[in-house]
């Protein structure tokens, strides 16, 4: 099973700056484990974020987004309460959603 | 430290004759797969879609000048450019250039920050697609010290 990912969402006016880690390997299938084998190639490779249900935005990765990613947006229209929902899949077929809420910057 | 140096040693040294024994099991529907296997930039971007690229001044790449560590280089970018559509994100000199493509919608601003991994020193590109169909460019040199990480 994956990790949650760690999502924080906050307001300043109307835009909301959201900032995501997940949790995945991000193998790139080039690299060689202890006994000299290659590790398979396993990374995200669609990610998609919505604001209340609408997609912001749909990312496509390569094995190059670095292991654990890090992952920053800024959504216009947003307030304090909405929802930011982001889903990962990978190349394995693997899926995990996670929801945060947006909150007015301190 | 010396785990990682190997990793980032792998990556570096994974020349393209290793990437091509490796096929990348492609199972999401809306991945550009032909974009992602190229391994020059120039037909990584091609597979974007981009015929003519427009160098512009409307793009700010955010990158640090050296990284030490080309495992984790963090890039963001900003594109002015009225109606942004998507944003891609090219590591000219990596087994695989393309590291990413943001489509905007509904409010997204045109704005993506990322970290990605680098295998050596090279011009980070990024790709922005407008409404109108055009595609605009700017680059950013980042030099890779890939013998001082850890």
């Amino acid at each position: 099973m994956s990790e949650p990912m760690r999502i924080r969402a906050t307001v300043q006016g109307d835009v909301a700056d959201v900032r995501i880690l997940m949790r995945h390997p991000m193998e790139t299938g080039q690299r060689k484990d202890a006994k000299g084998e290659i590790v398979p190639v396993h990374f995200i490779q669609n990610v998609v974020v919505t604001h209340n249900g609408r997609t912001v935005v749909d990312a496509q990765w390569s094995q190059a987004v670095s292991r654990d990613p890090f992952l920053g947006l800024r959504v216009k229209g947003a307030k304090a309460g909405d929802k930011i929902a982001v889903t990962w899949t990978d190349n394995k077929g693997d899926k995990r959603t996670d929801e945060a809420t947006i909150v007015a910057a301190s | 430290m010396n785990r990682r140096r190997r990793t980032l040693l792998a990556w570096a040294g994974g020349t393209a004759a290793a990437a091509g024994l490796i096929p990348l099991r492609a199972s999401a529907a809306n991945w550009n797969k032909p974009g992602f296997e190229a391994k020059a930039s120039n037909d990584a971007i091609k597979n974007l879609g981009a015929a003519n690229l427009i160098e512009s001044k409307e793009i700010t790449i955010t990158a640090p000048d050296i990284a030490e560590n080309g495992a984790v280089v963090p890039v963001a970018v900003t594109s002015r450019i009225p109606n942004t559509q998507s944003i891609s994100i090219v590591a000219e000199k990596n087994p695989f250039p393309l590291a990413a493509t943001f489509d905007m919608a509904n409010g997204a601003e045109p704005y993506a920050s990322v970290r990605i991994k680098m295998g050596q020193t090279s011009h980070v590109r990024a790709v922005v697609k407008a409404a109108d169909g055009r595609f605009y460019t700017a680059s950013k040199e980042v030099k890779v010290t890939v013998g001082g990480c850890g």
